[in-house]
């Protein structure tokens, strides 16, 4: 089970008659970037949330980091970092002592954690605003910084949903940079994106439809067996299929 | 008489500047969108569009009123969807159409033609609380209740950020739709590709409007020469990249990465030798004509360097 960063089998949670994931089953290589993509409402969240350890599944398997989502749901989340477009930082603390606060979240020594605020304050360039509200902040300096606090711990694997949702082109494309940097050390990134250029930066993307993942390979395999000029035609042509939304 | 004409409008919110120097005319029957950022001032823009909100300077007449003055007149012509999910979550599908037809002192029968393409789709549900629809359907509801009221220009908040790539689509054919009716439309939005489904945009970023043309147009006016770059070792080739003397700059996209030289003609051999000797081996090369994305991401450099 330890060559996989991430592993599922048959993972299925149903909420009352409804199947919000329906028996999905892949394998996340240890320092891949995987684009997990699925129209609104086709079953991510649910997803990301059993393998996280937020939510227990209804039926199948899934390891995260070679622990089991069903009993070891503390070990997972120490051995992630997570961050969303919805919440990433808090607004009302400055830069340095955000990085603080997540710092001892993650159990960070004190010394540790004072090399790493540096480095990270360095590797970002935010060393002239460590004091600087991190509210103040514009959109995409937020989403650089929280992505480097995400990774602070040095967990194995990171979940990124939806990280660069209105930021700035230039900015979105010195995030991914950052993203190609964390995989370059070894950090397996799994990444939700509305982006579908994005989803040609993953070394390999699924799609989910309904619930399930109907298709999983490399960007250029996607288009080449879709007869298709880029992923998102791919997406299009399943998701046009899709029966339902979110809610 | 366009349908808005905005003169060097200027608004700040205490220390921040959200507007700069705003000025631009949207043509009766138009589709406008502008194009940026979350950030850019487009959400402060709509605000004085919409009269909710004062410029500090500058003004802005929107069907011929003053937004100022005139508000009162303003507001039952205009149909605003806000960004934020902006309907009642405990009201029903038909209820909060029913609600917003009533404020502005119409029904839904005497309009119903008008939503009937967007509404349709949303009549199955109609007794389902808004609160529980899937986002595409929510946006189609939000966009049905700005309409209910048949009015002359449509103001639309970034209506498709966060929706995935098929709800898009199908919301940019409903503009379109919409547009042939002759209602005047103008849309925000972050996504630069939906810029070419526009008559016109206006590119902004913080605050200020960099260029406004056709779309076209403003990828007509990005001057450099595109170079699409693909290796099965991205990062490696970004890297390396950046550390060639003719450089100009290099931005992952796609599947291809785009870079540009500081010479007026790149050297495509040079570049290719470049690269064998840095030992990226399977690299492609090709010459790639350039889009908004491309064409906003050198406006902002351009700014940067005037500040």
């Amino acid at each position: 089970m330890n060559d996989f960063a991430i592993e599922a089998k048959n993972l299925t949670k149903t909420f009352g008659a409804f199947t919000a994931v329906d028996s999905i089953s892949f394998e996340v290589s240890k320092g891949e970037i995987f684009g997990f993509l699925g129209a609104n409402g086709a079953g991510k969240t649910t997803a990301m949330k059993m393998l996280t350890g937020l939510l227990a599944p209804s039926s199948g398997k899934a390891f995260v980091n070679g622990f089991d989502v069903y009993t070891e749901s503390e070990q997972i989340k120490k051995s992630i970092g997570y961050m969303s477009q919805k919440f990433s930082l808090y607004n009302d603390l400055t830069v340095a002592e955000n990085i603080e606060f997540y710092g001892g979240v993650y159990g960070l020594s004190s010394k540790m954690l004072s090399k790493k605020t540096e480095e990270l304050l360095r590797s970002v360039n935010f060393t002239e605003l460590k004091d600087s509200l991190a509210g103040s902040l514009p959109l995409g300096w937020k989403q650089k910084l929280a992505f480097s606090i995400s990774v602070l711990h040095n967990p194995q694997l990171v979940f990124l949903d939806e990280p660069t949702g209105g930021v700035d082109p230039v900015t979105r494309r010195q995030f991914w940079e950052q993203i190609y940097e964390a995989s370059d050390r070894g950090i397996t990134v799994f990444v939700t994106t509305h982006y579908m250029d994005e989803a040609e930066y993953c070394d390999r993307v699924s799609i989910m439809v309904d619930g399930k993942i109907e298709v999983l390979d490399n960007p250029e395999n996607l288009k080449r067996s879709f007869s298709a000029n880029s992923v998102e035609d791919v997406f299009i042509a399943l998701a046009r299929g899709a029966k339902r939304g979110d809610s | 008489m366009p349908a808005v004409e905005v003169y060097s409008i200027h608004k700040s919110f205490k220390k921040v500047q959200a507007l700069r120097d705003v000025s631009f005319f949207v043509k009766q029957g138009e589709l406008y969108g502008f194009i940026g950022p979350d950030g850019a001032g487009k959400t402060t823009l709509f605000r004085i569009l919409n009269t909710l909100l004062v410029p500090n300077k500058g003004n802005a007449v929107v069907l011929g009123l003053d937004v100022v003055k005139d508000y009162k007149q303003i507001r039952p012509k205009l149909g605003y969807m806000p960004g934020r999910f902006s309907l009642y979550h405990d009201l029903s599908v038909q209820e909060n159409l029913e609600f917003f037809a009533s404020v502005f002192g119409a029904s839904i029968s005497e309009n119903y033609e008008l939503v009937a393409p967007i509404y349709s789709q949303l009549e199955p549900f109609k007794n389902r609380y808004a609160g529980k629809l899937s986002g595409g359907m929510k946006q189609k509801l939000a966009l049905s209740c700005a309409l209910i009221h048949k009015p002359e220009l449509l103001l639309l908040d970034e209506p498709t950020t966060g929706v995935d790539a098929v709800s898009r689509k199908e919301f940019w054919e409903m503009l379109g739709k919409l547009k042939q009716k002759g209602i005047t439309i103008i849309v925000s939005t972050p996504y630069m590709d939906e810029a070419k489904l526009c008559d016109r945009v206006a590119l902004i970023q913080d605050g200020s409007i960099m260029q406004i043309d056709t779309p076209a147009n403003v990828v007509k006016s990005y001057d450099r020469k595109i170079l699409g770059i693909k290796s099965s070792q991205t990062y490696r080739l970004l890297k390396v990249l950046k550390q060639y003397e003719w450089m100009h700059s290099v931005h992952p996209f796609g599947e291809y990465i785009h870079f540009t030289e500081k010479r007026e003609q790149p050297d495509v051999q040079a570049l290719q030798s470049f690269l064998v000797n840095q030992g990226i081996g399977d690299v492609i090369i090709k010459e790639i004509e350039p889009n908004i994305e491309d064409s906003f991401m050198a406006l902002m450099k351009e700014e940067a360097a005037h500040e």
